[in-house]
């Protein structure tokens, strides 16, 4: 049986919503994400995918602890980071690292890229947390080092952001994020903001640095397809829950949650031949807002197969196969819910939840 | 060939050249494009940032803000005139009128002051003579509705930041098309979108285009959205197409290294293989400022010859109107003609 690197437990982050001028008061919450639970195993990439408002970003931030969490748990290498004291938390960041969406803003402009890629080695030797100690030099000859296998020169180490392009700026930030030998690192949308053509430059790097530091990522796109090429197991989010989790390769042949297979359909596929024969599954609506409590399933609203019982059950997430997991009603083995009359479903949630 | 393009001509673009003047020198955003748009068609130009694709099309609508930049060479024949060389007076009865335009952002491109029904009956009465203002609500309504925006009666009263950002880009192409436009250009219409969004408002924008026969020419830099939607696909790099031809052909045969790197640097999701590396094309994009007369894509180029890295190819056809502009489908003697001439 392989151990988890990472296991997230019911995750949750709410975000308040305040009113009044002075005296501030709670008058909602953003459920940003809203219960969230999976395992990372060493060296593989989990794919978080899902639009734009379903909390993926906040997720992995959460991961992080750089927001604090609301609820839930968040256990790294045997280490509960939601309750960590200070000096456990900044040794087990060590070994967690973040890739941002936006490589121009995630680079401070006023740094020279070797203060940038050698801050967090300055930080953490200053700390004494590394071991063995770097000298100058040393730290010197690790941001060359660094540099050069990200693909960047190292004659250009005293150069500033804005001198540099949108790929070559994202090289850098890998070069940071790379800079404390982490063990798993966290890429919130790392390709999105560039070009196609240096979009695939980016992804082979990733791919071959993981091979070569046995890193373990998770990764998060919109783009579907940038997702099943880079990643071992994906799972979608829909408003700050997951809906489906599995491997890539099943998820893609076999999609079983009805968010899944829509959003699969939705993605447009680069060959006018494939694209023009395609039976499209058009959602109807947005994405709802995440302000209030729900008691049914979160996808309710624009689901094209919901039923009555689903307005008011929220769906666990149900075993199908190996590593397959989905939250969705009709693949409860136990029960088929065709037949609940709205009636029938409003008085069984009124039992479970009074 | 294709039935589209034995239909009339509505815009006949050819030659465009648009500089910009910078302290750094002079950037030529777009030098030299040509192409031709036919009614009913979909024309796609692709593009990676900086290729010019934005410019081109501000350029048909005169939107190019001068200083600093100018539309220094060409011309675009629209209904018998050139609307390049049209007054700013003559050129408003065309813009927004004849032509319309949807921008990327809908959110920077609906003034956040006024409702809704205030913009889009401000737009009717502008370009059509004689409407009351009953009338034009009334109008705009039914344009609301025809794009798919429930309750249109009540919404149309409603401000911008009301609207989620799928429902303002509806908003923006009901508007676009609320004065019978024959062209419209949009220009890169889903990026801000997720992608079911995104697959709404494509398959809202090609409804609309067949049902009152509008010829649509799409700006974006994804392949997919081009693939579903385009008729016709130009490629563009550095400020000029490279190579241009119907999607499926482009798809099957693209003739230019770059138009190739393009299409096999883009994961798929129905037949990538897990683990397998993407195709890259290396190197970056160039610098347009200065740019030497040279093929632009050489440095990046895996066939690149020597007779690249002196002159700039002309645009060879290679039948049923797929054109390229790449020294590999030149005779040995004309690539040996231009490199004298550049030695000379």
């Amino acid at each position: 049986m392989k151990q988890p690197i990472l296991q997230v437990r019911d995750l949750k982050q709410h975000f308040p919503i305040t009113s009044g001028m002075i005296l501030q008061r709670q008058v909602g919450a953003i459920r940003a994400v809203d219960g969230i639970s999976f395992d990372v195993f060493e060296g593989e990439t989990l794919g978080i995918v899902g639009e734009s408002g379903c909390g993926k970003s906040t997720a992995v931030r959460s991961i992080s602890q750089l927001y604090k969490p609301t609820g839930g748990s968040v256990i790294f290498n045997g280490i509960e980071l939601t309750t960590a004291d200070p000096k456990t938390m900044l040794t087990a960041r060590r070994d967690i690292q973040m890739i941002f969406q936006d490589p121009y803003a995630s680079l401070n402009p006023r740094m020279t890229v070797r203060s940038i890629i050698a801050e967090p080695l300055v930080i953490y030797n200053r700390r004494k947390l590394l071991d063995p100690p770097l000298s100058k030099l040393e730290i010197e000859h690790r941001v060359e080092e660094l540099m050069e296998r990200v693909g960047l020169s190292k004659v250009f180490k005293n150069r500033y952001p804005h001198e540099f392009s949108g790929g070559q700026r994202q090289r850098i930030g890998i070069a940071r994020a790379l800079a404390l030998k982490p063990k798993i690192i966290l890429a919130d949308e790392p390709v999105s903001a560039l070009d196609v053509s240096i979009q695939s430059q980016i992804l082979n790097l990733l791919s071959d640095l993981q091979k070569e530091f046995n890193l373990t990522y998770i990764f998060i796109a919109h783009d579907l397809a940038v997702i099943q090429h880079i990643s071992t197991r994906v799972a979608v989010m829909y408003l700050g829950k997951i809906v489906e989790i599995s491997e890539a390769v099943r998820l893609y042949d076999n999609p079983l949650h009805p968010y899944t297979t829509a959003l699969l359909s939705a993605a447009p596929i680069p060959d006018p031949v494939v694209e023009r024969n395609r039976q499209r599954i058009i959602l109807t609506g947005d994405v709802p807002s995440p302000d209030r409590e729900r008691f049914g399933c979160y996808f309710y609203d624009r689901c094209p197969k919901r039923m009555p019982w689903c307005s008011n059950h929220i769906p666990p997430m149900f075993k199908q196969g190996e590593n397959h997991e989905v939250a969705c009603w009709l693949y409860d083995k136990t029960r088929d819910y065709q037949d609940v009359s709205m009636e029938e479903a409003e008085a069984d949630a009124a039992k479970t939840n009074p | 060939m294709s039935p589209v393009n034995d239909r009339e001509v509505v815009l006949d673009v050819q030659n465009l050249k648009t500089y910009f003047k910078t302290d750094a020198g002079i950037v030529k955003a777009v030098d030299g494009v040509s192409f031709t748009l036919h009614k009913g068609q979909t024309l796609g130009i692709v593009g990676e940032s900086g290729c010019g694709k934005s410019v081109t099309n501000l350029s048909i609508m005169r939107l190019i803000p001068s200083p600093p930049g100018k539309v220094v060479g060409g011309e675009a024949i629209f209904e018998g005139t050139d609307i390049l060389a049209l007054d700013e007076k003559e050129m408003r009865t065309i813009r927004g009128n004849k032509i319309s335009m949807i921008f990327q952002d809908p959110m920077t491109s609906l003034n956040p002051f006024l409702r809704i029904s205030t913009q889009m009956i401000e737009t009717i009465r502008l370009h059509t003579k004689g409407i009351s203002k009953k009338e034009a609500l009334e109008r705009s309504i039914e344009m609301l509705k025809l794009v798919g925006i429930p309750s249109a009666e009540q919404r149309v009263h409603a401000y911008p930041h009301q609207f989620s950002g799928g429902m303002r880009q509806r908003v923006m192409i009901a508007m676009a098309l609320s004065c019978n436009a024959e062209i419209l250009i949009a220009d890169e219409p889903t990026t801000a979108l997720d992608v079911t969004i995104q697959a709404q408002i494509l398959e809202l924008i090609q409804n609309l285009s067949k049902k009152m026969g509008t010829s649509v020419i799409i700006i974006t830099h994804d392949l997919g959205v081009v693939a579903g939607m385009c008729d016709e696909v130009c490629v563009m790099y550095a400020g000029r197409i490279v190579e241009k031809a119907e999607t499926e052909k482009l798809y099957a045969f693209p003739a230019h290294p770059y138009t190739e790197g393009l299409i096999r640097s883009v994961p798929r999701m129905d037949t990538t293989k897990k683990g397998q590396r993407l195709y890259s094309i290396e190197g970056q994009p160039p610098n347009v400022i200065d740019l030497p007369p040279c093929c632009p894509f050489h440095p990046r180029c895996p066939k690149a010859m020597d007779v690249c890295r002196a002159s700039y190819a002309p645009i060879t056809d290679l039948g049923g109107g797929h054109e390229v502009a790449c020294w590999l489908y030149n005779s040995e003697e004309e690539k040996a003609a231009a490199l004298k001439e550049v030695q000379a």
